[in-house]
């Protein structure tokens, strides 16, 4: 089932009388194919969980509309809308089992949807299977671990098989080993009922690493949606680089002249197509490469041994963070003894963006050698 | 390892002679009363020891009748009391508009003292020479015929003596069990109403379950203070209970010590007991019972 938001806008009225309204989700427009996997991902307080409950129908939008396929749900209530939530903190109820709990819903049904008992016992084994907890109906939830109260919020929402299935932030209340574990689980639930999904998070390597599309959020407004890949490698502003991608990219005050770009004092790299301007310039970490004739100088600090690659970590006048981070192969030496260290550049991994607008600003390069 | 537990033991001292002293000591001596029979407190004799008191006790008229308003009002108020304040506090939790105003409001009776409270339920009630009560006009208004409620018949006192007592626990109860509704995590009521729960269904699956700790704890309470009620009878029908028919397991207590026919410290001892059996078994009951059907 395909889920299309048209002009979709939601304000909360100020709470003072003076005040302006907050507008946390301003006209998004955008299409999610059917059966795939998306992360809505922004920073805190950005509109994502406002997104998803504008979607299952917990608040209403103050204008656009909501198509799931070719129907359109913008005025349904919730529970007619075929969509299963999966809450933050799971609200599974407390005072009931696991069993119970899956169960819920289906005892909701009414009219010509109302199943027997061994109907509704199937269909929830089936979803306690599916997430594999089929072993723990009869606890409480008191009784569950995190992964596991987890896994019976999944089922739960998934009992009623909905067209379209939403997790608020699926994985914040998990320890990092868990959340790996949970994030292939969602992955592969996801891909074995082909239920299109949708994802809050607010952590870029849980939207990277298991989304087929992610949408990038910021202040109620959408600014970039696409594969995950795409987005990394072709970031439609600073922010959606800079939210992007761990280490962070460095970013440096800098300026175009005569086709060359300096970073700081420094010519870099010779630049095509760029009118003279000031911009800033993000260089992914792994952007570097060590080299003594590189024209990328900066003030060595120290340098991290990580196994598989060696991260430097330098200082330049003209960045932006305290810190500018390098990842370079493990097998390249970094000579210690000496002050500064210099490094060419990847023009794939370099970006300009506009020092005002901060949209990025296209650029050609030739290839070396 | 030692000096440590000295140490505790000295930090708990001024509580514990207090307790002792004031608590622990005088339940010894009311248990020890209870058996000695015909004890006198000014020259401090009895004559033997035995279950006479109880037994006197227990075939006084005046007990029984005692015995038999207290259940009736036990009986009659816990339940009412707590489902009436139920459905209170949950108007209250549906509102949003001055519901502090409604809360404060509700809150008022607890505030006031109880024999104020009395003298308006006479003006409620009492039959004078000038007026019937207001309760009577209303009454005749509806073609009805007067009835007085304070000097009349037994279930007319009985239920001004319910009604009484249902009015003054009410505000105590409100005030808990809307602070209960109000701990109850939203979502689980934002994950009801994506499942397409039932109004019906989300109380009692799901707010009921929730707030069964606090109903519990009211439950018990009443039992306990709805056993020991007193003061709510003599700001109504006066001081002389047995005369009104009015009297409870506490009053009676009370009269075999001070009242008219008092002296009789045993007796009063003896029925203590009485009623601190009644409210231990009743309670013992209750925590079995809450075992199957509370939450947590």
């Amino acid at each position: 089932m395909k889920v299309v938001l048209q002009h979709l806008t939601k304000r909360f009225p100020s709470r003072t009388k003076k005040g302006d309204d907050v507008i946390a989700v301003n006209d998004f427009n955008f299409e999610i194919p059917s059966g795939k996997l998306i992360g809505l991902l922004g920073p805190s307080g950005c509109g994502k969980s406002t997104t998803l409950n504008l979607i299952c129908g917990l608040e209403a939008p103050t204008e656009g509309s909501i198509l799931f396929g070719e129907d359109d749900v913008t005025r349904l209530p919730p529970e007619n809308r075929g969509v299963g939530l999966v809450f933050q903190n799971y609200a599974l109820y407390p005072h009931l089992t696991v069993l119970d709990n899956i169960l819920f819903p289906l005892q909701n049904l009414k009219g010509a949807d109302k199943l027997t008992k061994p109907q509704m016992m199937e269909k929830a084994m089936q979803a306690a299977k599916l997430v594999q907890i089929d072993e723990l109906l009869e606890r409480k939830p008191s009784e569950l671990s995190g992964g596991q109260q987890q896994r019976v919020a999944i089922a739960r929402a998934l009992v009623k098989m909905p067209r379209v299935l939403l997790l608020d932030e699926p994985l914040s209340n998990l320890d990092a080993r868990l959340r790996l574990q949970t994030r292939e689980e969602i992955r592969r639930i996801q891909q074995e009922t082909g239920i299109t999904t949708i994802f809050v998070t607010h952590d870029q390597d849980e939207a990277m690493s298991i989304s087929d599309m992610i949408v990038v959020m910021k202040a109620g407004v959408m600014q970039q949606i696409g594969q995950p890949q795409d987005v990394y490698d072709d970031p439609i502003n600073l922010f959606v680089a800079t939210f992007l991608g761990t280490p962070p990219i460095n970013v440096f005050d800098g300026c175009v002249k005569g086709g060359m770009l300096y970073v700081g004092e420094d010519p870099v790299m010779a630049v095509g197509g760029v009118a003279d301007q000031q911009v800033s310039v993000g260089i992914r970490p792994e952007g570097f490469n060590l080299d003594p004739q590189g024209t990328f100088r900066s003030n060595l600090v120290r340098v991290e041994v990580m196994g598989r690659d060696t991260s430097v970590v330098s200082t330049h006048p003209a960045s932006r963070n305290p810190f500018v981070r390098s990842i370079i192969r493990a097998d390249n030496q970094v000579d210690r003894t000496k002050k500064t260290v210099c490094f060419s550049l990847m023009p794939n991994k370099v970006f300009l963006f506009d020092a005002q607008t901060d949209a990025r600003i296209p650029f050609t390069w030739e290839a070396q050698k | 390892m030692k000096k440590r537990s000295m140490k505790g033991w000295l930090y708990l001292l001024p509580a514990i002679l207090f307790l002792g002293c004031f608590m622990v000591y005088p339940l010894i001596d009311v248990l020890i009363y209870s058996f000695e029979e015909g004890y006198n407190s000014a020259s401090q004799t009895y004559y033997g020891i035995g279950l006479y008191n109880y037994r006197y006790v227990l075939h006084d008229p005046y007990f029984l009748q005692a015995l038999r308003n207290t259940f009736i009002l036990v009986i009659i108020t816990v339940p009412l009391s707590t489902g009436i304040a139920l459905l209170i506090s949950l108007g209250l939790h549906a509102i949003k508009p001055l519901r502090n105003l409604y809360q404060t409001i509700y809150f008022l009776p607890y505030v006031t003292n109880t024999l104020a409270v009395g003298l308006v339920f006479m003006i409620l009630f009492k039959k004078t020479a000038y007026s019937d009560g207001l309760v009577n006009l209303l009454l005749q208004w509806f073609g009805g015929s007067s009835v007085d409620f304070i000097d009349g018949p037994y279930w007319a006192k009985m239920f001004v003596l319910c009604f009484y007592t249902i009015w003054v626990v009410m505000p105590f109860k409100v005030l808990i069990l809307t602070s209960a509704l109000a701990s109850v995590n939203p979502e689980y009521y934002s994950a009801a109403k994506m499942d397409a729960t039932s109004k019906s269904r989300v109380f009692f699956k799901i707010t009921l379950p929730m707030i069964s700790p606090m109903i519990f704890y009211l439950v018990i309470t009443g039992f306990i203070g709805a056993f020991k009620a007193y003061s709510d009878a003599v700001a109504l029908f006066g001081t002389d209970l047995n005369a009104a028919g009015m009297n409870t397991i506490v009053g009676y207590v009370y009269d075999m010590l001070y009242g008219n026919s008092g002296g009789y410290p045993s007796f009063a001892s003896a029925a203590a007991l009485i009623l601190f059996a009644i409210v231990l078994t009743i309670t013992c009951v209750n925590l079995l019972i809450s075992k199957k059907h509370v939450h947590y």
